[in-house]
């Protein structure tokens, strides 16, 4: 009895670690080739060219009217918003607004650089990979959306999002859905169309094509525009690229944008870790279930022994 | 055979044609317009009427029409392949300009790779982006309004004039 549980414990142990190098290795082989994607081919893209922008917020008045989104608070040509300050913060978007220009002072400068911000649907959405009910689809014409109906409202996409582009609609808490830039992808892109924003944009700071494209004329504005702009496209390689990029002519970093992000997938920060969820919720609870038994194996013999003696003892009285 | 009288009208337009052609082409001594209004993207913004007369003064032709009307451009890279062009007949903007940038058959044009003008603005962009960008070193008018008035489409986009939003009170504001 003593020998068959002892075989039978290693045996148990053996299995159970042969199982998880097994799991360990396919998850690797698996999200390493996930981590690789670079984009749909004929994906659509955004070049937004910040020396260009003149902070005239046509985009966001385009934006509240192409969304059908809540009326503002003040007018669309009223400038003092770029004077607003939230917990210390320039203006961000929110449930009432996918984007919104902000203004960024130059001492350096004798004019101050004004900076669009959206949604910029990246190649390999971080928020999408975080979402555990898959509410978000990058769609091959480079939109990132969204799916309402299946949404918990759990909000991690929002703490995955390393541009903080995600926002809750806390107004409807009990009917969650999250409030970002589709890229007009229902009234708009799948219909070959450039979003709202683009199309109304007086001074084309946005120009809408193939990413591709997009990158080649970034390209050639940096290339015949010698000294005017950082040799940077900030976004095509930004967490392993994303549809809206931006050139600039000063450095990212001073118009609030995260010059530390990685050129890798948010994924592929946090996929190791990622692989190994699925492995403890099948197979822990399965190991220590057994280990359970088996440590508490001794006693139950113990206690059928104790049990049969009694019953021997009842017998011969 | 009808005889061959000229009605007074005839004359009396005649006449005035040649007045109004003599008021204004020779007075720049170039062909060009005195005004010439901007109506083709009115939607939000009502028609500019651009006084050309007055900006010839202000700017040289390649300025705004590059090589278009025969002068040499000053821009050392479009030098390279644009040092001796003749004037082209037709020089507005809207020739080589296209209203409708971002639509799919444009979009698609630029896969060529012979395709030099890949980032040619659209007409929108290249009235504002030459306008403005002048304006700005010449202290010109740039607010929005300076040079176009809001239409009523414009003023419901905006929010503005009749269609601004009330004041909110404290409570009506979500956060």
């Amino acid at each position: 009895m003593k020998f068959m549980e002892k075989l039978s414990r290693r045996r148990f142990l053996k299995s159970g670690l042969a199982a998880t190098a097994a799991a360990t290795v396919i998850k690797n082989t698996d999200s390493k080739a996930s981590g690789n994607f670079e984009g749909y081919p004929d994906g659509m893209g955004v070049l937004v060219d910040l020396t260009r922008c003149v902070g005239c917020r046509s985009c966001e008045a385009a934006c509240n009217k192409e969304q059908g989104l809540p009326e503002p608070e003040k007018p669309f040509n009223d400038f003092s918003v770029f004077d607003e300050l939230h917990h210390g913060q320039k203006r961000r978007t929110d449930e009432t607004a996918y984007t919104v220009v902000n203004r960024f002072d130059m001492p350096d400068f004798d004019h101050p650089i004004f900076k669009k911000f959206q949604c910029n649907h990246c190649n390999e959405p971080a928020c999408l990979t975080s979402c555990f009910v898959n509410a978000y689809t990058k769609t091959p014409e480079g939109a990132v959306i969204y799916n309402a109906d299946v949404c918990v409202g759990c909000r991690t996409c929002m703490i995955a999002c390393p541009f903080y582009v995600p926002t809750f609609k806390y107004s409807s808490a009990f009917s969650p859905r999250i409030m970002k830039c589709i890229f007009c992808y229902d009234t708009r892109l799948k219909l070959g169309k450039a979003p709202a924003c683009v199309e109304v944009c007086p001074q084309e700071a946005l120009s809408f094509g193939k990413r591709s494209d997009c990158i080649s004329m970034g390209r050639q504005r940096i290339r015949q525009n010698p000294g005017k702009y950082v040799d940077h496209i900030y976004g095509e390689h930004e967490v392993g690229g994303t549809s809206w990029m931006y050139i600039s002519s000063v450095d990212f970093d001073k118009v609030g944008m995260d010059t530390t992000l990685p050129k890798e997938p948010i994924l592929n920060s946090v996929k190791d870790f990622l692989a190994i969820v699925p492995m403890v919720l099948t197979i822990w609870p399965a190991l220590f279930t057994g280990f359970h038994l088996l440590a508490t194996l001794k006693d139950k013999v113990m206690e059928m022994e104790m049990e049969e003696k009694r019953k021997e003892k009842e017998g011969q009285a | 055979m009808r005889p061959r009288t000229r009605k007074p009208g005839t004359t009396l337009l005649c006449v005035g044609s040649i007045l109004f052609l003599s008021l204004t082409a020779p007075a720049l001594a170039i062909d060009a317009p005195e005004t010439i209004n901007i109506d083709v993207m009115s939607k939000f913004y009502g028609p500019v009427t651009f006084d050309h007369a007055m900006h010839v003064d202000y700017a040289s032709c390649e300025e705004c029409h590059h090589h278009t009307t025969g002068e040499i451009v000053a821009d050392p890279n479009c030098a390279r392949c644009h040092t001796h062009h003749d004037a082209k007949t037709v020089v507005s903007c809207s020739k080589c300009h296209v209203a409708d940038r971002f639509n799919q058959e444009y979009i698609s044009k630029l896969e060529d790779p012979e395709l030099y003008h890949l980032d040619k603005p659209g007409l929108k962009g290249a009235y504002h982006l030459n306008c403005v960008s002048c304006h700005v070193t010449t202290s010109g008018p740039t607010g929005c309004v300076d040079c176009h008035a809001l239409t009523e489409a414009g003023e419901k986009l905006y929010r503005t004039g009749a269609f601004t939003p009330e004041t909110k009170t404290a409570s009506g504001k979500e956060h």
